[in-house]
């Protein structure tokens, strides 16, 4: 077996994997959700309402798919696949162990924040295309959202990067052997978290969605598989920030007895339960809240984490 | 102009109104019941009460009737005051206390005008508990509902039935809280106007007794301005749809024709529409003698152009009660030398002879409006309440404009109807009529002249030539006729606005003495109008468009030269005697009939294609003043069933003519006969056109309200259908469409917010009582020619004595029965008279011959046995024969018959 | 900040409470009588209480009643044929609150999934019970001053005797 058989066996295999969990996400959003509402969330379709997912794909699949005979026709097409290319793509430079991995990159951690932005343009694009104000708006508000907590993201990761002195996420992961960087970097995790939670337009922040006032915004026009695309894109970004965090932060695959892989994904895991209970409890913000929020208290927090780190770094040499 | 001040708001109104009438003519909104604005008021219900100030510094002021009170210049009202709110809400409140709680099952429910004034005065609880008063309801003949609990005493009824109708059986009785209203018996109501108190009645004691076997409340009658097919005369009406079918008729004020009211004939004759002759289905006869066998609609367009391509002749015989376009198709289709007036020759030349005289004459044509404005009337010829009944109340109004002028000058207003009752009592004004025998409009008349028509001639030409003596003079005149005749011309000349009214009873020199006293009174400096009734709906449009009558068209295929015939909405069999159309019909070989009822004339054609009724098509009719008026489609029709200028049409593409290939809509037949002669340029003018919208909307046929549209076919299939196209109309046949107010060709029912009952009609008028808003819809077409130096008729027919034996068969007319179509409707058949033979007491005495006996008739070439009917006013020689009753072929009369007591066996008995 | 916190640990908690959902086809829930659910045309002593009077058509926001008036030779009215269209209702009862002789009634049942749309068609004979449903007692025509089979005039309640124009005076 040669490298490349095994890095396109590997390929597939994530392809595969990502794109199952991420179906599998919206099965286990839905019953976590549920029980937190005291309730039980899809129970009917298969044991414990797991084929939920089997019967959603088949109706996405045989819905018809409609494009409004006043959208800009190939561009409301290829913005469902841009999002889907770039969190796909963004999923290459995530290391499972020391040595699996699609690529290893040596500036791994900055094609993430590159790639995971790119995600924007097909909201925006996709707002745009569809000629309806609605759309428009969500597609205005992603934009301006994205640039305000793209800054900070960038900045929360740097305290991680100055400890780890690689951009390099293997290095990164090596490097908490001793301690998760939770610890040293709580105030940056706290803002890459929460810059996560916007970069995926998940609640608090879904403003570009907002069903209730832009009655789903961006997507508004989309059906079938092409709404389908964009759903699938919004917890494929779900699972790569979680499993960004969990790399970042708590050590990546590190963990005694088990493979390291499952130790990824059990982390992973976490953080996604956790962003659903984020859902299930916080109301949307207002969009002024938003920037404020992002330019007022979060920008500072970053800096000041940064400024912090670097001050130690420097004073420990 | 008056400005008054209403609610601290000053407006303009015309002089000589009152108060209510200005109020409502601005718009504004107050409750009434007892006034109506072709009545008067006689401030008997109290309930328009407002608060009356003296003058700006008056305070307190009074409370007033506003119907009683004159709109001067600075009278101040307040409508909002609160106690005259509160006085209002008191009288409902009182009228409320005995009305029973029925309006579920009420016909007038939804369209009340008790309801919608008892929600515009806020009373809405009902706070008495005693017990309510109940009455007996009358049987009131096949047309008229009676419910009594449901009076609230507002004398409305007995006003119009009286006093405006001069109706003498019925009126109000009783006394305090029992006040009833109804016949002394049981029996059918006597006017030919009874149908209106289904509007009159603000409640529903009286409605619409045909309504009640299909009833539908008013928010569910999809309906389209229409026109009445039942007499010349045009009344505009409101038919109504419902599941298929046409349930009712509602007059549509006209301020130039018909005003508010309509006759029974009008307003129940309807049913032919969904009556079981109706033809749905092509019928074809592959073969002569062969059974006629139902066909699709393809296979008998098929075989019908086969038919007419193989002949060498066509000739088509058009109809007086088909529209201008259905007619003019098929002038465009045989070609105007094939044309033939499907009418018979004698009525023929009366309709071209009327036409000449309306273009010719000085005087101009008076339309309804007109002649109850008059102020002097001859009118001459047949009974008009049995032809243009309309036209006889308006005679019975014209009749009350001279003693008007009495109490004007007593400064009674026109308004104050007990009033100018007091001041003018009995008093009539002049109308003089001549007529064969007596007439339903006598009563009225101050002077009647009762002798065959030849006399009735003479005596106009007599008139004319007192009148000016350049006209021809009567060398002999009947004694009984001499000194009317100073008389009518004293009348005549001594009034502002005559009118010279004729209907010419089957004889062309009553038209003409008709004519030379209109065109005598004219030169003489009496603008008189003139008015000459048409027998049918469209009889002056088939005049118009020319050609010949129905001889020459029989000539054409006995002499061999035709062998196929189209006949358009015609039954041969009422036009001419039963033997020419046998023989007429016998000979042709292929006959295509289009008509909407099976007849006799159907039933011999070779192909029959089932044609849509008035309800069913648009069109155009011109009534007997020459008055173009459009009707629109109330419901698209059943089966197989197409507009005649459509089936016409769709002949003539089957032919090959590429001249009706443009011929999409209704318009386009228009444009094509407005280009054909110059007489109907105006046409395509006379309403709105198609492509109209207000607010890019078409105007809704069906009510804002209409129910039930998701499930009416839901029976059929649960999926929807679209509604149907209108290629034809600005209208629509759905409740999508424009609400409010159209333009007044096309108002498709009376209704505004707070008003649902007919009283909303105030809301469409310029001013009360005065035109639609933007002008009352139609256009004449014929106007007298402005150099009306046409000379008079000269042609004074003899006196003619009538020979030994011989009697003079005259037609005698019957508003219900007479006419075709309605007398298919239940109602109105079941009081149609039976046959008769209508005999002078003398002559009956003379042939011993009592009431109900069997006499032998013998004229224009038909016989028959008909029983005896006594007719106290007919003159002696003369036999009266109803018009247009089965059983009997058609007549060409008057004519020269005989009659024989079949039991004497002496032969005459004279 | 402590707030959110409070809030996600709240929530949190709410996985260890009991769920509140009822499992509908293995448990019935309790359905007020006065539940909207499929509509009925009663009756009162027997007979038809309807009067169609198309007050519930009318009422109908989605126009799915319809129906035809008629009278038998006494004078009372009923429905010739009376439909509803439940592939469009709503379920409002805007049609029991119209009607003035609680002929029309929704009742505690909405068990009437139809694989077939025609089905939910329900013409006189499906919508008629035998009983006068939530409203006994009221029978609309003792009330009203029409006269019908079986009561004349002035023999509905708080009536007068009838007089004619035979009996008009005191």
């Amino acid at each position: 077996m040669n490298d490349t058989v095994r890095s396109l066996l590997i390929v597939f295999i994530l392809l595969i994997a990502s794109l199952s969990v991420a179906g599998m996400l919206t099965w286990v959003e839905r019953r976590l959700l549920g029980l937190w509402q005291d309730r039980y969330g899809p129970n009917r379709v298969g044991p414990f309402g797991l084929l939920q997912v089997v019967a959603d794909a088949i109706k996405l699949f045989f819905k018809e798919d409609w494009i409004p005979p006043y959208a800009d026709k190939v561009v409301f097409v290829l913005a469902p696949a841009v999002i889907m290319l770039s969190v796909l793509m963004s999923f290459t430079v995530v290391p499972f162990s020391s040595s699996l991995g699609v690529v290893d990159l040596n500036i791994g951690l900055l094609f993430f924040l590159g790639m995971s932005s790119m995600g924007v343009y097909s909201v925006v694009l996709g707002g745009w295309a569809s000629n309806n104000k609605y759309s428009l708006l969500g597609g205005l508000r992603a934009s301006a959202q994205m640039l305000s907590y793209e800054v900070f993201m960038g900045l929360s990761v740097s305290g991680v990067v100055l400890l780890a002195g690689s951009f390099d996420l293997r290095t990164i992961v090596v490097q908490q052997k001793a301690v998760w960087y939770c610890v040293p970097q709580a105030l940056g995790l706290f803002v890459f978290m929460v810059a996560g939670v916007a970069e995926t337009r998940r609640v608090p922040f879904d403003l570009p969605e907002a069903d209730s006032e832009l009655i789903a915004g961006f997507h508004s026009e989309y059906s079938s598989m092409k709404f389908g695309m964009f759903f699938v894109g919004e917890y494929l970004g779900i699972t790569l920030v979680s499993a960004i965090v969990a790399t970042l932060f708590f050590g990546g695959w590190l963990g005694p007895f088990l493979p390291p892989p499952i130790w990824l994904a059990i982390k992973t895991f976490v953080i996604v339960c956790f962003f659903i209970l984020l859902r299930a409890t916080l109301p949307r913000l207002r969009y002024d809240q938003l920037m404020g929020f992002g330019w007022k208290v979060m920008l500072p927090l970053a800096l000041l984490n940064l400024l912090v780190t670097g001050a130690i770094r420097l004073a420990m040499g | 102009m008056a400005k008054i001040i209403v609610n601290e708001r000053e407006y303009e109104v015309r002089d000589g109104q009152n108060m209510l009438q200005a109020a409502l003519s601005v718009g504004l909104d107050l409750p009434y019941f007892c006034w109506h604005p072709a009545m008067g008021s006689i401030g008997a219900c109290r309930q328009c009460a407002v608060r009356l100030f003296r003058d700006a510094n008056d305070t307190r002021g009074k409370l007033a009737m506003a119907c009683m009170t004159p709109a001067n210049d600075g009278t101040r009202i307040s409508i909002d005051d609160a106690e005259a709110r509160d006085f209002r809400a008191s009288v409902i409140e009182w009228l409320m206390a005995s009305h029973p709680h029925d309006c579920p099952v009420c016909d007038e429910g939804g369209e009340c005008h008790l309801q919608d004034m008892t929600v515009m005065t806020g009373h809405n609880y009902r706070r008495y508990s005693g017990r309510k008063r109940t009455f007996r309801n009358q049987d009131l003949g096949p047309l008229v509902n009676h419910e009594m609990n449901r009076c609230i005493q507002c004398y409305r009824c007995v006003r119009f039935y009286r006093d405006y109708a001069d109706g003498r059986d019925f009126d109000v009785f009783g006394i305090r809280n029992q006040v009833y209203y109804g016949r002394q018996f049981d029996g059918v109501l006597e006017s030919e106007f009874s149908g209106n108190l289904v509007e009159i009645c603000p409640t529903g004691v009286f409605t619409d007794k045909t309504l009640k076997g299909h009833y539908t409340r008013k928010w569910d009658l999809q309906t389209a301005p229409s026109v009445c097919v039942h007499c010349g005369v045009g009344c505009n009406t409101i038919p109504g749809e419902r599941y298929g079918a046409l349930r009712r008729i509602y007059n549509r004020y006209n301020g130039e024709v018909n005003g508010y009211f309509i006759c029974d004939r009008g307003r129940f004759g309807y049913e032919f529409v969904n009556g079981a002759r109706r033809l749905h289905h092509a019928r074809v006869r592959t073969e002569r003698g062969a059974e006629a066998a139902p066909a699709d609609s393809d296979e008998a367009l098929r075989l019908a152009a086969t038919l007419l391509g193989k002949a060498k002749r066509v000739i088509g015989i058009g109809s007086p009660r088909a529209s201008l376009e259905a007619n003019f198709a098929l002038r465009t289709l045989v070609g105007e030398g094939n044309f033939y007036a499907g009418v018979s020759e004698k009525e023929w030349r009366l309709a071209r002879l009327a036409l000449d005289i309306m273009q010719g004459s000085p005087a101009k044509a008076a339309s309804l409006a007109d002649v109850a404005r008059a102020d002097a009337a001859l009118v001459r010829g047949e009974d008009v309440t049995q032809t243009a009944p309309m036209l006889a109340l308006a005679l019975r109004q014209s009749v009350r404009q001279a003693p008007l002028r009495k109490a004007a000058k007593l400064r009674i207003p026109d308004w104050d109807a007990a009033g100018v009752r007091n001041a003018v009592q009995e008093e009539k004004g002049p109308l003089y009529i001549a007529s064969t025998f007596g007439t339903r409009l006598d009563d009225a008349a101050k002077r009647t002249y009762r002798a065959p028509p030849d006399d009735i001639a003479r005596l106009g030409f007599a008139v004319a030539h007192a009148l000016d003596a350049s006209s021809p003079p009567v060398p002999v005149l009947p004694a009984n006729a001499r000194p009317l005749v100073g008389e009518i011309v004293d009348a005549l000349t001594g009034a502002e606005e005559p009118v010279v009214l004729s209907g010419g009873c089957g004889s062309e020199a009553v038209l003409r003495a008709a004519a030379n006293v209109a065109m005598a009174l004219c030169r003489k400096g009496h603008p008189a109008r003139l008015c000459l009734t048409a027998p049918e709906c469209n009889s002056t449009g088939l005049a118009l468009l020319g050609g010949e009558g129905l001889e020459p068209a029989f000539g054409a295929v006995t002499s061999g030269e035709a062998d196929a015939v189209i006949i358009l909405e015609n039954d041969l069999y009422r036009r001419a005697g039963a033997a020419a159309v046998d023989a007429f019909l016998e000979e042709v070989g292929s006959v295509v009939v289009i008509d909407h009822t099976d007849g006799e004339t159907a039933a011999r054609a070779g192909v029959v294609l089932p044609a849509a009724t008035f309800a069913e098509s648009d069109g155009v009719f011109v009534n007997n003043e020459g008055r173009a008026q459009r009707f629109y489609s109330v419901m698209t029709p059943r089966g197989d069933v197409r507009e005649s200028w459509r089936w016409l049409r769709d002949l003539a593409l089957a032919a090959g003519r590429a001249d009706v290939e443009a011929w999409a809509t209704v318009e386009d037949v228009d444009r094509a006969l407005a280009a054909a002669m110059p007489i109907f340029a105006p046409l395509p003018e006379i309403a709105p056109p198609a492509g109209f919208r207000i607010a890019g909307q078409r105007i809704a046929r069906q009510p804002g309200r209409y129910s039930g549209r998701t499930a009416i076919t839901a029976n059929v299939s649960v999926h929807e259908t679209p509604p149907p196209e209108d290629t034809d109309s600005p209208l629509v046949f759905s409740m999508e469409g424009y609400q409010g107010q159209p333009p007044s060709a096309l108002i498709p029912r009376f209704w505004a917010p707070g008003w649902n009952s007919v009283q909303a009609l105030n809301k469409f008028q310029e001013e009360i009582g005065g035109p639609l808003r933007g002008g009352d819809p139609g256009r004449r077409l014929v106007e007298p020619a402005e150099d009306a130096a046409a000379d008079y008729f000269a042609d004074v027919p003899r006196h003619g004595e009538p020979s030994a034996g011989n009697y003079l068969f005259v037609p005698a007319h019957h508003i219900f029965g007479s006419e075709e179509l309605s007398a298919l409707a239940p109602g109105i058949a079941r009081l149609a008279p039976r046959p008769y033979a209508g005999l002078s007491p003398d002559d009956a005495r003379g042939a011993s011959l009592a009431e109900a006996n069997e006499v032998e008739v013998s004229v224009g070439g038909w016989s028959g046995r008909l029983p005896v009917r006594i007719i106290d006013t007919l003159p002696p020689g003369m036999v009266a024969l109803p018009v247009g009753f089965a059983g009997r072929g058609p007549l060409e009369l008057p004519a020269w018959g005989e009659l024989r007591n079949p039991r004497d066996g002496r032969g005459q008995a004279q | 900040m402590l707030s959110i916190v409070k809030g996600l640990w709240i929530v949190f908690l709410h996985m260890f409470r009991r769920r509140v959902t009822v499992q509908y086809p293995e448990q019935k829930p309790y359905l007020a009588p006065r539940w909207r659910g499929r509509i009925i045309l009663s009756r009162i002593n027997g007979e038809e209480r309807c009067v169609a009077c198309y007050l519930c058509a009318v009422a109908c926001p989605v126009d799915c009643i319809a129906l035809q008036a008629t009278e038998d030779e006494s004078g009372r009215r009923f429905p010739e044929w009376f439909r509803i269209n439940f592939s469009r209702c709503i379920f409002c009862g805007f049609c029991e609150e119209a009607c003035p002789t609680y002929a029309i009634q929704l009742t505690p049942d909405f068990e009437m999934g139809e694989y077939v749309r025609q089905n939910l068609v329900y013409e006189k004979e499906d919508l008629l019970i035998a009983g006068p449903g939530k409203y006994a007692g009221y029978d609309f025509y003792r009330v009203a001053g029409l006269a019908i089979g079986g009561k004349d005039k002035g023999e509905g309640e708080n009536e007068a005797p009838p007089r004619d124009v035979r009996t008009l005076l005191p």
